[in-house]
């Protein structure tokens, strides 16, 4: 697919130039509340994050744990909207016009917005890509096809249970980056083997030239390091939820220094990234 | 909203993506897409395998008590004075429901396929009990998602679930009802993928469950069919059963879809009144949208948001309900209705009083949606009832409601 170069292809380049992988961060819209959301939003390309995943929330996400569970309810809870999750992204583009931005999160709230108004809306707001748990290749009339055609990158899991005849189609319609969910199930649980992921990576390289970023069950800087030497980007999603979960206080929204914990702990788990001695590149650069 | 065309027959879907008009398809994680495409491969070629039939019909008959009888509800007939009423006795089945209908041609589809481990959701706790049943008979682990609030209103069925076996997960995510117990049992396949068959107790879920749980549930209305003729020597001329997701309802109607002279009317749950908003109304008061791996009617918000559903009955207590019904719906085929809380309860007594049968809350929904119409019908209008379950199950509701202690 030729499309002209976005935020997600543009960082990947940058990437590669300086010879390692993306440290991606997962954080869900609204949680704990609107305002300190985005104050935390604003601060991750500061604390090392090179491509920001944000957490449309939804009450029923049936492919997400405890953590991400929690954080959406939350996030509904204070009052959290797609709309709004929209104007973060729209203001974050304010201060920050290279980060890319990819929405996360389940069909339903689009379709209620409508696909042609959302997709509208989020270009209008600085939106780089999508990924929606529930629309699988077989679905991609729904959004997929609309989405890519406004130039929003839609971005597939592909999972251990892809299997090479499915891969094909999997990635047929795929832009910005491959998302490799290293363990079949839900969102928080046990890490991939370093060996799986890299053996996957292969296969999907002879199918495609996207980048492949690898997610579910990293938690740690040396996971992410570990990750970072055989992929082209790691996600850390639950961990960081969860620590946002440690600093609420007793109204329901982050304590004094909270929005600074959670940031320092993401620049913690980015530098991941950044260690000296990591092989990557001879993977990553294509 | 766009009228789909009249198709030549009603009984033809879904079409290969597993979609009725608009409605169904296959909103699933990736994780699970290569399952239901195997799914759907294995029911393919058990449908098609003689063996598989012969086996199934030896279960229906000799486990589950098949053919279920079409009784002639004589005293509720003559209190309401108009119309004939036939009850369907689903709630003779071994395991007191409709439900065991469909667990038998998935334990042996699961069988088939070779897995070790099944997985259900439960509300009212008849499809974990009819689930639990079938995995004991064929030695198969069990494990069953029911939420907290449920498993409170429904202890009887939790006991019985752990005498045939089955390990109870109380689920405490949302309103801790049918929902969120789905949704935690497909947080389970995801991570079990290879070991695990889910089997789903409605006709909801992702392509082809809509499809294989109704083919599983027609069994109702072929036998009404049958006994119908033999009774009256015609066919009836209404239908009525209660919808939650919707598979005691599809299962009568399907097999009279293109009998044109037979109408047919599936009663929601109104719970409090449509107009208090706790209800669990999908298709009378909801809107489109995509949940459970299908595009049907939900109770949802203006965001998109999915609102708690109430009724008085665990099985009917569903913001969604079966793709085919809402397709069934938009055509103008089958007539949705709701009966409140309140006339459920009512209805429930007269069934007890008037035919020494105590209906489940579930089924009681129907036959107070016939309290409403029988009496205005003429004598030789023929009404058949799916009495889909049996109440045993709902007597500490039942008497919480009425105020009685017991």
């Amino acid at each position: 697919m030729t499309t002209t170069p976005g935020r997600i292809e543009r960082r990947f380049a940058e990437l590669r130039a300086e010879g390692r992988a993306a440290f991606v961060s997962f954080i869900t819209a609204g949680d704990p509340n609107l305002e300190q959301s985005e104050a935390i939003l604003a601060g991750l390309p500061g604390a090392g994050v090179d491509i920001i995943e944000l957490g449309m929330p939804f009450t029923d996400p049936m492919a997400d744990g405890p953590a991400i569970q929690a954080a959406g309810l939350r996030a509904l809870a204070s009052g959290q909207t797609l709309r709004k999750t929209l104007g973060m992204v729209e203001r974050f583009r304010g201060t920050d016009n290279d980060t890319p931005i990819v929405l996360m999160g389940y069909y339903n709230p689009i379709y209620k917005y409508g696909v042609d108004a959302f997709l509208s809306d989020a270009v209008q707001a600085g939106v780089d890509g999508l990924i929606v748990v529930d629309l699988p290749a077989e679905e991609d009339a729904e959004l997929c096809e609309p989405a890519v055609a406004a130039g929003i990158r839609f971005i597939r899991l592909l999972t251990p249970t892809t299997d090479d005849k499915r891969l094909e189609r999997v990635i047929a319609n795929c832009s910005g980056f491959l998302y490799y969910v290293s363990v079949t199930g839900i969102t928080g649980a046990a890490q991939g083997a370093q060996d799986a992921v890299g053996a996957a990576r292969k296969r999907f390289a002879a199918k495609s030239d996207l980048p492949v970023v690898v997610g579910f069950g990293i938690r740690t800087a040396d996971a992410v390091a570990e990750i970072a030497a055989v992929a082209d980007g790691a996600v850390v999603g639950s961990a960081i939820v969860d620590r946002i979960a440690k600093n609420l206080g007793p109204s329901g929204g982050l304590t004094d220094g909270g929005v600074r914990d959670v940031l320092g702990f993401v620049a913690d788990l980015a530098s991941g990234v950044r260690r000296a001695e990591q092989p990557l590149a001879a993977g990553g650069a294509r | 909203m766009n009228k789909p065309e009249r198709p030549n027959s009603y009984r033809s879907l879904p079409d290969a993506d597993g979609h009725f008009g608009l409605f169904g398809g296959r909103y699933v994680a990736e994780t699970l897409m290569p399952l239901i495409l195997d799914l759907e491969k294995a029911y393919r070629e058990a449908k098609a395998d003689p063996a598989f039939k012969a086996q199934m019909d030896d279960l229906m008959k000799n486990f589950v008590g098949r053919p279920s009888p079409l009784y002639f509800a004589e005293r509720l007939t003559g209190h309401f004075g108009g119309a004939k009423i036939y009850l369907k006795r689903e709630e003779l089945n071994h395991t007191g429901a409709h439900k065991i209908n469909n667990c038998i041609g998935q334990i042996l589809l699961a069988q088939r396929m070779g897995k070790k481990r099944i997985i259900a959701e439960t509300g009212a706790g008849q499809h974990g009990v009819a689930t639990a049943t079938v995995a004991a008979r064929f030695g198969l682990e069990c494990v069953i998602f029911m939420g907290e609030t449920d498993i409170e209103r429904q202890k009887p069925n939790v006991f019985r679930m752990n005498l045939l076996g089955a390990r109870v997960v109380p689920v405490q995510s949302g309103a801790r009802t049918l929902k969120d117990a789905m949704n935690e049992a497909l947080r389970d396949w995801v991570t079990n993928v290879d070991s695990t068959y889910y089997l789903i107790g409605t006709v909801a879920g992702p392509h082809p469950y809509p499809e294989l749980v109704r083919d599983f549930q027609s069994v109702i209305g072929i036998e009404t069919r049958e006994q119908m003729l033999a009774a009256e020597g015609r066919l009836p001329d209404t239908l009525v059963a209660c919808v939650g997701g919707g598979s005691n309802a599809i299962g009568l109607f399907h097999p009279f879809l293109d009998d044109e002279s037979v109408a047919m009317t599936a009663v929601e749950a109104a719970g409090r009144g449509i107009e208090t908003g706790q209800h669990a109304a999908s298709i009378s008061a909801g809107s489109l949208g995509v949940l459970h791996g299908n595009r049907t009617y939900l109770l949802q918000d203006d965001d998109g948001q999915i609102t708690e559903a109430h009724s008085i009955s665990a099985g009917l207590d569903y913001p969604g309900v079966g793709p085919e019904h809402g397709y069934l719906n938009d055509v103008g085929r089958v007539q949705y209705v709701s009966a409140t809380d309140r006339e459920a309860l009512d209805a429930f007594q007269l069934c007890c009083q008037l035919e020494g049968i105590i209906p489940a809350l579930e089924s009681s929904h129907a036959l107070a949606h016939v309290a409403k119409v029988a009496p205005a019908l003429p004598r030789d209008h023929l009404i058949v009832v799916n009495l889909s379950g049996r109440g045993d199950k709902d007597i500490f509701t039942v008497a919480d409601a009425l105020g009685a202690k017991i």
